[in-house]
């Protein structure tokens, strides 16, 4: 496996797709080429922080519009 | 915790206010963020989820219970949403073609290792920054990429819910995902050089 076919595999490998003979040529790689090893780490990381991201919320005007929408509904 | 759907879906239906509040409370976050991922505005974004609640609102008596409350919820907001991206010019043509990352980055034919790196990816050194290049990667992202992305990473759904949810093969959605993921660490290693 070269580098430039590692480096797209890596969602699948992290998905746990990847068919048995591949994830083995794919951690044989990871285990021998530190630019890889980096690159798996930093897509780690991109991960972990894309799952940080603030959150935003309703406003209040839109959640007391909708409340009273609830309390309105024909039943 | 919220309680099990059956007993949320009989709150919403007898109209218990503290019921519909709770789930308000707990979903309308991550409905903005999915529905953000789709149109251009926080105002439209807002908009997306205040008319998902009044569909849910009007549909919950003829919830089937085939899927979960919140996948049901999801689903009109997905299809909410892609009307008014539509609306808005927003659905921009995708393509899958072409590696993830740029191919200069890797020995050629002729060299002795080709297909590795010419040179390793740098070290990042991370500031206070992060999480806004983050942020602002994401919001760079082709539509579909960044749904994907946002659903996936973001919300932390699984593959299955996301095609599920997206009506995209598991082969599709990946194909987003990677692409979107390879694009935002690219972002990151940009700002960080």
């Amino acid at each position: 496996m070269t580098c430039a076919e590692f480096v797209e595999l890596v969602t699948a490998f992290l998905d746990g797709a990847l068919d048995e003979a591949t994830e083995r040529a794919f951690v044989d790689h990871l285990a021998e080429c530190p630019g890889c090893e980096r690159y798996l780490d930093q897509f780690r990381l991109t991960i972990a922080e894309l799952g940080e991201l603030p959150e935003s919320s309703l406003s209040g005007e839109t959640r007391d519009r909708l409340l009273e929408a609830f309390r309105d509904f024909p039943r | 915790m919220l309680p099990a759907d059956d007993v949320l879906v009989a709150g919403l239906r007898s109209g218990d206010e503290a019921t519909f509040a709770r789930l308000l409370d707990s979903w309308s976050a991550s409905m903005l963020r999915l529905a953000r991922s789709f149109v251009s505005t926080d105002a439209s974004a807002e908009d997306v989820v205040q008319d998902t609640w009044l569909a849910v609102i009007r549909g919950v008596a003829g919830f089937q219970g085939n899927s979960s409350l919140r996948t049901w919820v999801y689903r009109i907001l997905v299809n909410t949403a892609k009307k008014r991206g539509v609306r808005e010019q927003r659905t921009v043509p995708w393509s899958d073609a072409g590696p993830t990352v740029d191919p200069e980055r890797f020995r050629g034919p002729g060299d002795d290792y080709p297909g590795h790196w010419r040179d390793f990816p740098e070290p990042w050194v991370l500031d206070g920054e992060f999480r806004q290049v983050v942020g602002r990667a994401l919001g760079e992202l082709p539509t579909r990429q960044r749904i994907v992305v946002t659903l996936r990473d973001v919300e932390g759904h699984s593959a299955e819910e996301v095609c599920a949810l997206l009506e995209i093969s598991t082969a599709n959605q990946r194909v987003l995902l990677h692409r979107g993921r390879a694009f935002v660490r690219a972002r990151i290693e940009e700002y960080y050089r």
